[in-house]
């Protein structure tokens, strides 16, 4: 690939990247393991392989889907306060909008849980054969489209942050205690983070448009 | 880090319209003009989204309606042994401050006043500047941009706080807290400005730059 003095229009499709962000258009240059390829006018991360990134990835995500199954059932929190004590599990708080507010307790649900979940499985069920060198599962295409259109829409880690600042406010009214899945909540957070750095979107596309033989 | 563009030859970029491409948002594969879905991933290919902005104001007008709404209804309702109290966010933020905690009150200022504030300008901002065809500060705008798309998803933290804050008081007589009417308002305004952000093409930022151009462009 060292026609760096041919122009790009003149290049075949399939040796060109373009930005999303910013549409500008580069001839491709795959970085090393570790390193990241950027857009050089806004910056935008293009592609960013890692050795074993899809090992990692998928630990992560088996990790992630304990955390968010364990964090759903098992109370996090406790109140006590002059006799009286309460816990909620994660579904609890997601519910907490009654009434005619109830759709606000849907969303709540599919943003804090749902969403995630559904995130987490898709991304094994595309990355495993991947990773095991074996053809792409049905519809894996698709499957990964939908995982990175949810991305936005999963907020595992932002009601996290939230049950911090809702702890400062309760701190003077009463004992609070956590249980153990405020633990693992606060591990899903860490996960969840990682899980977006480790994963570089470019490489799952090639790999599912060029799929080894087995 | 390596940048993509061939180092050391601060070369004209070019963008995949100018080259006759279409490229998809999704997996960064170009396509030719014309061409409907991405053969990669099945996206759908638009060169330049002429309605993203009619969209964008659609909801961001939406989405600053909702916001109304949000402040003038209370918030939480907070029920202990001798007062019902119901809070706005305002309300409740110079509450906090009354009894001393100032830091507390900021943050929530700054989160649930500040930020959607910050973001309904910062939107606006940037869709009048594609609107008006500005060929200045590109890489800030785009900054910018990146900026309330990262932003948006961490003001739903109000919501959740409510959510948790009205599951765990509920302490039979002694107190409870119940979510008031602004928070269904409140999620709205967020979800819908979350939504303007989405719909805003940000590829178009930099399309006046390449159309004027000269020869003599320093960066
Ligand atoms: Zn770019
Ligand atoms: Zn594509």
């Amino acid at each position: 690939m060292d026609h760096a003095a041919t122009p790009l229009a003149d290049l075949p499709l399939d040796e060109l990247i373009v930005c999303p962000q910013c549409d500008a258009t580069y001839r491709l240059r795959r970085p090393k393991h570790g390193e990241r390829a950027t857009c050089s006018r806004c910056h935008t991360a293009l592609i960013t392989p890692r050795r074993n990134a899809g090992l990692q990835i998928i630990a992560v995500a088996l990790a992630v889907l304990v955390l968010i199954l364990g964090a759903t059932v098992f109370p996090f929190l406790r109140i006590d306060a002059a006799g009286t004590s309460n816990a909620v599990s994660i579904l609890d708080a997601a519910l907490a909008f009654g009434g005619p507010m109830i759709l606000l307790s849907l969303a709540t649900a599919a943003l804090i849980v749902f969403i995630p979940l559904l995130r987490v499985m898709l991304t094994l069920y595309v990355l495993i054969p991947v990773v095991l060198d074996r053809p792409p599962a049905r519809h894996a295409i698709p499957a990964f489209r939908l995982s990175e259109g949810l991305r936005p829409w999963s907020m595992a880690e932002v009601f996290a942050i939230g049950c911090a600042v809702a702890l400062v406010k309760v701190a003077d009214l009463a004992d609070v205690e956590f249980g153990p899945a405020f633990y693992m909540f606060g591990a899903l957070v860490v996960l969840v983070i990682a899980q977006d750095r480790f994963l570089c979107k470019w490489s799952v596309w090639q790999s599912l448009e060029h799929p080894k033989k087995s | 880090m390596v940048s993509m563009a061939v180092s050391g030859t601060p070369e004209k970029i070019l963008s995949a319209r100018e080259l006759g491409l279409v490229a998809c948002t999704r997996c960064a594969k170009p396509w030719p003009m014309g061409t409907e879905t991405c053969g990669r991933c099945g996206h759908n290919l638009i060169s330049r989204d002429e309605l993203s902005l009619q969209r964008v104001w659609a909801y961001w007008t939406v989405g600053l309606m909702c916001y109304i709404p949000a402040n003038v209804y209370p918030m939480l309702l907070t029920r202990t042994l001798f007062q019902v109290d119901e809070s706005t966010i305002i309300g409740g933020a110079i509450e906090l401050a009354q009894y001393g905690n100032w830091g507390i009150a900021f943050i929530i200022l700054f989160a649930s006043v500040a930020i959607p504030l910050g973001k309904f300008f910062a939107v606006a901002y940037l869709a009048l500047s594609v609107q008006l065809g500005w060929v200045t500060s590109q890489r800030r705008r785009h900054y910018l941009y990146e900026v309330v798309e990262y932003i948006g998803r961490w003001s739903m933290i109000d919501i959740f706080v409510v959510a948790i804050l009205s599951s765990l008081v509920q302490l039979k007589t002694l107190a409870s807290i119940n979510p008031g009417t602004a928070s269904i308002f409140f999620a709205l305004s967020v979800i819908f400005t979350m939504l303007a952000a989405q719909a805003f093409d940000s590829r178009m930022i930099w399309d006046a730059q390449a159309k004027d151009e000269g020869p003599n462009h320093h960066d």
